[in-house]
């Protein structure tokens, strides 16, 4: 069943294929054959949905490098399916919306193909079944956001908004990666299926925590979480399809899939549970606390986004702690969050996939964003209202409308959890439920906002720059679609339920039965989580009334305390350290550059050499030693050390000759007969050139050092003269390996040659040879470029 | 003997490492001169001295010296002749365009 690999990979192929179907087709909008891909791919993972719900999964593999256990594995399941379904669902109507949205002006390929980059890293990520294959996914799901992000990059919040998304989460994810390589080591599989099966006796080793909270930072980090939230509303510079698609339906929430699909690995033990909760709830309250005072439209959605990936991700804290429980009645009862949480996951992309698609349409008819400019909307966009409406109050936990029906789910876990016996247990419980109403009041406060805000009141015509008036009915589509599916979610819950998040849920908390409820109803009646409902409509609507009276509340934060401000501090300051640290010892200097390296040589050679004992003098197989050898290297000694000393460059160069000659006798000595030949040719081209360049060269002044430079320098040359001669006795000591030279002694039989030195040249090594002739061709090409070649600069004062 | 050699290579690098420390251009490359001279000494003795004939199968000795260092050595005399001559005919155009064979006041031109 290769067709599921196939899904994964037809996005990437089809946005390779962008750039050539441009020059084809002229001012079509491909947008339309790009909306192809998407619908095939729900198409086809719809098909699925009946295998799904009948308990059974796909898998399919293909060897990618088997040595190191990394095979590319597709697996579906219900979570993978939800997720699939999602990506392709909301893609398809992104897809749709962003042909009317886009301007004629921008760059329809580009932004399709990474579109379509990010839909098949998106699949990627929530179909691999191997840690490796899913974490490259994942990083590619960074760098098509960041692309989108910065999709209108002439602007300076793009950039901004782009880098900082990046940097942020694929932070999280190297940590991620870290965590990935942690459990490899602890279980010799990269496969979760396999891991998620051996997990089970290894919550006593000592990488389980640390392998645990690196991957929750990575799923921290892509889903928003406080404190990392902040790349999110820069994100919102990106196009407001982008937003909708990515940094609110799919690519957020990676995160939140990353985390349920650990949840059968880690789930169960208190950090998780706690460290999951907590964050979650921190981000729900924080999130929908800072969206109120937001005024531009998409900023207030972002941190709606946030506020709700908090509430989900607290959700699957919650839920986690079934795992402990086991199959027991208290397993079910913690179980359901779970069950709420990938509910109000398919909400949330509804609902507020809905809502980026208003914002964008107000945007796009009206021109701005800002609620301060905005007012009045209801009567001028009818349409477009009745999905603000919709969206909305969904969001908000309203009655008729499927937010209900998962946030009433969420006020029970909350509840549920609250209560918690043994491990869980903890006098501050009562705050769970506490935080998940207020947090939940606020979310009703920020709901109003958008519609009363923007669509009631006055319409200010002078406040905006367009007569606003609906746009064409093609943008109108997605929303009325998604809007359709918050209204009919609310009738029909259990069409979903029983279909994919019960197949779901029985993946994530294997062997507990009973978790899931039997079915969904709106009317559970007169309880404690309707009660709360009922407090949030109340209180909620009077503190949105006397909203103006209470919002100096937003002042007590001092301005500079905020992540934002701690994120371009560190920004700023690690850029200044970086390139101070480089300017420090980037001189430009060439000097200083050997004096590193011939200081890096000495320490870390001459260390090894001490440090590891490999320190060894014996003579016992050296050659005896004739007097006229011996007379010729106190020649060489002598002659090397007075270059040093000698005033005249031409002594200088011609003791490098006698350096050179010697050599070539110490050749014949040695029984080279070719080296000696080919030393005694070079030797005297090279003193021929050294003399022919001094003819246009200055004559030698003294090295204008201070005398303790000098010192330095000779210290450091005496170094290292010391430890390659230190490093060639030890080696000369000591015979670790057999010698291959036997082997081209055979050359006559091998090679045809009689002389061995030859037949390696130009037989046995033959390609070194010729590229030792690239080498010399190269340098003939310079130097001839050298001498002939006149700056630009001179040419064109020669007028040629 | 290869003991004596290795300690002739020593001094012969100390002096190169001297010269290329240095902000005269030409001692920098008589300096990578030395250092090649140096390293295929140690290259050969690396092999053993003086071990059997020369490797020449028409001499029909009954042993050869290792003929694999004399063949990189054959290699690496070429190559640096290349790099000494290239370098050479830089310091010869730098010298042309800037006036100077010190390195120290080459640093900072246009065509840094």
């Amino acid at each position: 069943m290769h067709l599921l690999i196939f899904s994964i990979l037809l996005p990437f192929l089809t946005a390779a294929l962008i750039p050539l179907i441009r020059r084809r087709i002229g001012d079509f909008n491909i947008g339309w054959l790009v909306l192809f891909i998407p619908v095939l791919l729900f198409g086809f993972f719809a098909s699925q949905i009946p295998l799904v719900s009948s308990r059974e999964t796909l898998l399919s593999s293909i060897e990618w490098i088997p040595s190191l256990g990394i095979n590319f594995t597709a697996y579906l399941d219900g979570l993978s399916l939800i997720m699939a379904l999602l990506i392709t669902g909301v893609g398809s109507l992104v897809v749709l919306y962003s042909i009317y949205y886009l301007s004629p002006t921008d760059s329809f390929p580009h932004f399709y193909a990474y579109l379509l980059l990010f839909m098949g890293a998106m699949l990627g990520v929530v179909l691999s079944d191997n840690l490796m294959v899913l974490y490259v996914f994942w990083e590619l799901t960074s760098i098509s956001s960041f692309l989108l992000i910065a999709f209108w990059y002439h602007r300076k919040n793009s950039r901004y908004g782009a880098q900082k998304s990046l940097l942020i989460t694929v932070f999280g994810g190297f940590a991620m990666f870290a965590g990935f390589l942690m459990l490899y080591a602890m279980t010799g599989t990269l496969s979760i299926q396999e891991t998620a099966a051996v997990m089970g006796q290894l919550t006593e080793h000592a990488l389980f925590y640390p392998a645990m909270f690196l991957i929750l930072l990575g799923a921290f980090t892509k889903s928003a979480q406080f404190p990392f939230h902040i790349w999110l509303p820069d994100a919102m510079e990106a196009p407001t399809p982008v937003s909708a698609y990515l940094h609110s339906a799919t690519m957020v929430k990676a995160g939140i899939y990353l985390v349920a699909r650990f949840t059968p690995i880690f789930g169960g033990t208190s950090a998780w549970f706690w460290t999951i909760t907590i964050v979650g709830l921190i981000t729900l309250f924080w999130g929908a606390f800072c969206a109120i005072r937001q005024t531009d439209l998409k900023a207030l959605l972002a941190y709606s986004t946030i506020s709700q990936l908090g509430l989900i991700m607290s959700l699957l804290g919650m839920g986690s702690a079934a795992l402990h429980y086991g199959n027991t009645e208290a397993g079910a009862l913690y179980g359901l969050a779970i069950f709420a949480a990938l509910f109000h996951l398919v909400n949330h992309s509804t609902f507020k996939g809905a809502l980026f698609m208003v914002v964008g349409i107000i945007d796009h008819q009206v021109g701005t964003r800002d609620i301060r400019r905005l007012g009045g909307l209801m009567t001028l966009l009818p349409v477009t209202f009745t999905f603000a409406v919709i969206g909305s109050f969904s969001m908000a936990g309203l009655p008729l409308l499927n937010g209900f029906l998962s946030k009433e789910m969420f006020f029970t876990a909350s509840l549920n959890a609250a209560s918690m016996p043994g491990l869980f247990s903890t006098s501050w419980g009562w705050l769970i439920p506490v935080i998940a109403w207020l947090a939940s009041v606020l979310t009703f406060i920020y709901a109003m906002i958008i519609v009363f805000r923007t669509f009631l009141g006055n319409h200010d015509s002078k406040a905006v720059e367009k007569r606003p008036v609906e746009p064409p009915i093609g943008m109108l589509i997605s929303p009325a679609i998604l809007s359709i599916l918050i209204v009919g979610l609310f009738f029909a819950p259990n069409l979903l339920g029983d279909h994919l998040l019960k197949p779901a849920l029985e993946q994530l908390l294997p062997g507990i039965s009973g978790a899931s409820p039997d079915s969904i109803y709106a009317w559970h009646g007169v309880n404690a989580e309707l009660l709360m409902t009922i407090g949030i409509v109340l209180i909620g609507s009077v503190l949105f009334i006397t909203f103006d009276r209470w919002k100096g509340i937003f002042k007590i934060q001092p301005a500079g305390w905020t992540f934002n401000a701690l994120y371009n501090y560190a920004l700023t300051s690690s850029e200044n350290a970086a390139s101070f640290v480089t300017r420090s010892y980037m001189t430009g200097r060439l000097h200083q550059y050997f004096f590193y390296i011939l200081l890096f040589f000495v320490v870390s050679t001459g260390g090894t050499l001490l440090l590891s004992d490999a320190l060894s003098i014996s003579f016992v197989q050296d050659a005896p030693i004739s007097i006229y050898e011996l007379m010729l290297v106190i020649v060489m000694i002598i002659t090397a050390i007075s270059i040093l000393f000698t005033r005249s460059r031409l002594s200088a160069i011609l003791m490098n000759g006698v350096l050179g000659y010697s050599i070539s006798i110490f050749f014949v000595l040695f029984r080279a007969p070719d080296l000696a030949l080919t030393q005694l040719v070079i030797e005297t081209v090279t003193t021929a050139l050294f003399l022919l360049c001094f003819n246009y060269l200055p004559e030698w002044k003294r090295e204008p050092l201070p005398k303790r430079k000098k010192a330095r320098n000779a210290v450091l040359a005496i170094a290292g003269g010391l430890v390659i001669t230190l490093t060639g006795l030890s080696v000369n000591s000591i015979d670790l390996f057999e010698t291959i030279s036997s082997y081209f002694q055979n050359s006559y039989e091998l090679a045809g040659g009689q002389n061995i030195v030859n037949s390696i040249l130009g037989d046995f090594r033959a390609l070194d040879t010729m590229l030792e002739g690239l080498v010399l061709f190269i340098a003939g090409i310079g130097v001839y470029t050298l001498i002939r070649l006149k700056l630009k600069k001179e040419a064109g004062t020669d007028g040629d | 003997m290869e003991s004596l050699i290795i300690i002739l290579v020593g001094v012969l690098s100390t002096v190169a490492f001297y010269l290329l420390l240095s902000r005269n251009i030409v001692r920098v490359i008589l300096g990578t001169a030395i250092l090649s001279h140096a390293a295929h000494l140690m290259i050969l003795a690396m092999g053993g001295l003086k071990i059997g004939s020369a490797p020449l199968l028409g001499e029909e000795a009954e042993t050869y010296v290792d003929a694999l260092p004399q063949a990189l050595i054959l290699t690496a005399i070429v190559i640096s002749f290349a790099v000494t001559a290239f370098i050479l005919v830089l310091a010869y155009r730098a010298y042309q365009e800037l006036g100077t064979d010190d390195l120290e006041e080459m640093r900072g031109t246009d065509n840094e």
